[in-house]
């Protein structure tokens, strides 16, 4: 990199601005980067520090009433973002191509990838449509879609996940740009997916001379593929060099805990490591004495014995092809022949990537699915036998769901109070309205909200918050055994820290046994004593959680185990 | 796509046979119709005889199979108000009311959905406000309203379009057509803009919604990122997108025009069925009720079974994957 030339991509002194109501929202300022040809360079911070500003500031689409407030951005020298709407409309796509998160709401669900990508050439690029046809093929099978000729007539919703992000790329590619601006590229998929999709945009930008700016949260990505780094935190870039020193040896306080705060995969801690620099030391949760709280009140529930839950050959099915000849129908095994036992007191971990089945055993339990065959032994009783309402809320009562998603997972119109509260006017736990209120304020000031949150409503939490209400609600039947699916995988790794801890204490303060699921193999280690690890529906190995990490058993755990992200320096 | 069909003609069956079912209870409870059929002075016994002759003493299956059966073969009975078969009064009345209800659809919709995408498109500039303005005026007022309020301009105090009926209609074979004569065509005008104004709204309000949902969605984002052309993400991604929910309900309108031309059709006192059914029930007509019932049911069925074929060609995700 010889300092004398013009680099590919500047950006100068950025400021962008949000005016609303409430004043101006300043969503990115002083963002001085550089961006030289085959280099890739991260941007990483949590959610709202302005990373996804910075490349929309690139491209020319900020949404109104947002607006470049001052500074420059040059391409090769020239300045683009104060050029006419029509001359920017051609650099999009042309000499900058950019790449969303979500790759199932990326493309047009209505036009087959082959019109998409014949439709982008021919804006670009002056060749004549058979031409372009060809191109398709050839850049599927540049992205590595296995039989490009057939698959290119094909709709977005007949790929996977994986597959439509190569889509994606194929299109943000398909007219040689020069820069590629990626937000989140593998935030939505999977370890293993992930891991194809890094290789993929590194082999691209190796090939091609392209630079790359890749937009993070996961501090595993940047390690990953980045040559140098950019520590994004409330609008500012605090720290920007190599990879390599900033994962080592970070300046700035932010980026020390920020690294510090993602849970180390290869051995296991007492508690998460917060993010100290926002969050100001510790959680604000007290202490109580469950011999007289409530909340350890009605907690004798016998000990029967045996385990807490019992699955035997467990199988569900969901048709997939309605037909009413039978012989025609077509099934999708979700969960195949599962058995697993969870002892009272601990925490059980599943595993397993997307599709695997794990949120459908965890839907199977607490009986929103019925299963198709086997059975489910709660405390001793069988829950797949059960006919009586009765005796189902019973036993309900004593199992309660924390979901992955914070926002969908909360009633918009109810008060958080009304929230909470609903399942313990549901299952009859409290003598009066005056003992339900000191009940959820009681349960709010343990999750760490505060009793001023009851009369608000869910829009105005954080998705962190947000996760405390979930997890107060489902302590509001006092309950015994706690599903969690994916917990924290909305969140970010700051807010991941708490929620676990929370998760952590409550666990040993009440002895809650735990179902959780998750697919962030560090969080399981932290998390859980015994894991099980599903693929396809089936459930490969169940071990002590130090086992399975240290010596796996089944090939697929290996594999698992290797394509964990980690720190180079960890390494 | 055939086993699609296929379904949902037999669910269309069943719809129809339900209906049926509503309209043969009519009979049944609304008078007993030996009653609307003879005089005064008519014996007991005599009542009996055509009691028996028309079958009316049968069980109540068999009546209904047989009034199914006719229903399927156009049959109504005879009307007892005009003494003549229902569906000769249905085939007359039939075009006016066809005629009167497609233009006022396609006006409907010629002007509702670029209206809808020009206001959500350029929703910050003042044309896209005034429409929708007007469109909020046009939502909430009555249509008799509308109806009256062009009556007293157009045709009282400017005497520029007839303020009743279909003026000069031409025969072709049964169907009588008044869009081939001035008069007609004038005739035409202020009923069908009555009939249309409410649709026309509710179709802007609708496309303008939907379309603002679509242009938030990752892959129109995605097209801007691309570099497309903004008539091409416009038209050649959002719209189509838009069009997806969208035509549900306007096959719900399109079908709704044609029931609810009565208002209309009373207004301007035009010659077609929703007249024939308000005449109908004030009289207690029972065979034209009931026939109006089947038809406007079958229309229904009819336009609900085109919207799912058009779903199916305009959304692959529905489409049966080989």
């Amino acid at each position: 990199m010889s300092a004398s030339s013009i680099p590919l991509l500047e950006i100068r002194a950025l400021k962008v601005e949000f005016p609303s109501r409430r004043g101006v929202l300043v969503a990115a300022q002083d963002v001085n980067l550089t961006l030289e040809g085959g280099e890739i360079l991260g941007v990483v911070g949590e959610s709202g520090a302005g990373k996804s500003t910075i490349a929309n500031a690139v491209m020319g689409l900020i949404e109104p009433p947002g607006r470049m407030a001052d500074g420059q951005i040059l391409l090769r020298g020239e300045r683009i973002d104060a050029l006419p709407k029509e001359r920017m409309r051609r650099i999009r796509g042309r000499r900058i191509g950019m790449i969303f998160q979500d790759p199932l709401t990326s493309l047009d669900p209505l036009q087959t990838v082959e019109q998409q990508l014949v439709e982008t050439m021919l804006t670009h690029l002056d060749i004549s449509e058979r031409e372009a046809k060809a191109r398709a093929v050839e850049l599927l099978e540049q992205v590595g879609i296995p039989d490009p000729e057939h698959r290119v007539k094909n709709y977005p919703h007949q790929f996977s996940g994986g597959m439509r992000q190569r889509v994606v790329i194929a299109l943000a590619i398909c007219c040689e740009p020069e820069v590629l601006l990626a937000d989140e590229p593998t935030t939505a998929l999977d370890v293993s997916i992930q891991a194809q999709i890094l290789d993929l945009l590194r082999r691209l930008v190796r090939e091609r001379g392209m630079g790359m700016i890749i937009i993070t949260h996961d501090m595993g990505v940047i390690a990953e593929i980045t040559d140098r780094v950019a520590v994004m935190y409330r609008s500012r870039v605090v720290e920007e060099g190599p990879t390599e020193k900033i994962l080592t040896n970070p300046d700035h306080p932010y980026s020390r805990s920020l690294i510090a705060a993602v849970p180390p995969p290869d051995r296991r801690i007492d508690r998460f490591p917060l993010v100290e620099y926002i969050e100001k030391a510790g959680t604000q949760k007290k202490a109580l004495d469950l011999s007289t709280h409530w909340l350890g009140q009605a907690r004798d529930f016998g000990d029967s014995g045996g385990p807490l839950l019992e699955i035997e050959n467990l199988t569900m099915r969901f048709l997939v092809r309605p037909s009413l000849i039978p012989s025609r129908r077509k099934w999708m095994t979700a969960v195949d022949n599962v058995s697993l036992e969870i002892r009272e007191g601990e925490v059980f971990g599943l595993v397993g990537e997307s599709g695997s089945g794990k949120s459908t055993v965890a839907r199977l339990i607490c009986g929103i699915y019925t299963p198709h065959a086997g059975h489910i032994r709660f405390a001793g009783e069988e829950l797949t036998a059960m006919r009586l309402r009765r005796e189902i809320n019973r036993l309900r009562r004593q199992m309660q769901m924390i979901f992955q998603d914070p926002y969908s997972s909360l009633n918009p119109r109810m008060k958080v109070r009304d929230i909470v509260a609903e399942p313990i006017r549901f299952h009859r736990l409290a003598e009066s309205g005056a003992e339900v209120r000191h009940i959820v304020d009681d349960l709010l000031e343990h999750v760490g909200l505060g009793t001023a949150a009851a009369l608000r409503y869910p829009h105005e939490f954080s998705g962190g918050q947000r996760q405390r209400i979930s997890i107060a609600r489902a302590l509001a039947t006092r309950p015994r055994f706690l599903i969690c699916d994916e917990p924290t995988s909305a969140l970010d790794v700051s807010i991941q820290a708490q929620i676990l801890n929370l998760l952590k204490d409550l666990q040993e303060e009440l002895g809650l046994t735990m179902l959780f699921i998750s697919h962030d193999l560090p969080v399981i280690r932290q998390m859980c004593d015994r894991v099980g690890v599903m693929r396809h529906g089936k459930l490969l190995e169940v071990a002590e959680t130090e086992a399975l990490f240290t010596r796996p058993q089944h090939p697929y755990t290996k594999h698992l185990l290797d394509l964990m992200p980690r720190m180079r320096h960890e390494a | 796509m055939l086993l699609f069909i296929a379904r949902r003609l037999a669910q269309s069956v069943l719809v129809m046979l339900t209906v049926a079912l509503i309209a043969f209870t009519l009979f049944q409870y609304v008078g007993d119709p030996i009653n609307n059929m003879v005089d005064q002075d008519t014996s007991l016994a005599e009542r009996e005889r055509i009691r028996k002759q028309l079958g009316l003493d049968d069980p109540v299956h068999v009546q209904f199979w047989r009034f199914v059966q006719n229903a399927a073969h156009g049959e109504f009975g005879i009307s007892y108000r005009l003494r003549k078969p229902v569906a000769e009064l249905i085939a007359e009345r039939f075009p006016a009311t066809l005629e009167l209800s497609m233009i006022s659809a396609i006006l409907a919709l010629a002007i509702g959905i670029p209206m809808g995408i020009y206001t959500a498109l350029n929703r910050e500039r003042w044309p896209a406000k005034l429409f929708m303005t007007l469109s909020l005026v046009g939502v909430s007022l009555p249509t008799f309203l509308i109806g009256i309020f062009l009556i007293l301009i157009f045709g009282v105090q400017l005497r520029w379009l007839p303020t009743f009926g279909r003026g000069e209609v031409v025969q072709l074979g049964w169907w009588s057509t008044g869009l081939l004569t001035a008069s007609g065509l004038k005739s035409l005008i202020m009923p069908a803009i009555t009939l249309a104004v409410f649709q026309m709204t509710l179709i802007v309000r609708l496309v303008r919604a939907e379309m603002l949902e679509v242009m938030r969605t990752d892959y129109i984002k995605f097209a801007r990122a691309r570099g497309l052309k903004e008539r091409a993400i416009n038209f050649g991604h959002a719209l189509k997108n838009t069009l997806v929910p969208v035509i549900t309900i306007i096959g719900l309108q399109v079908g709704s025009i044609i029931a609810f031309a009565i208002i209309t059709e009373s207004v301007f006192q035009w010659p077609g069925m929703g007249l024939l059914f308000v005449q109908a029930i004030s009289e207690v007509d029972i065979p034209v009720m009931a026939a109006y019932l089947m038809l406007i049911a079958l229309v229904f069925v009819i336009i609900n079974l085109i919207v799912d074929i058009l779903y199916v060609v305009i959304d692959p995700r529905l489409r049966v994957q080989s």
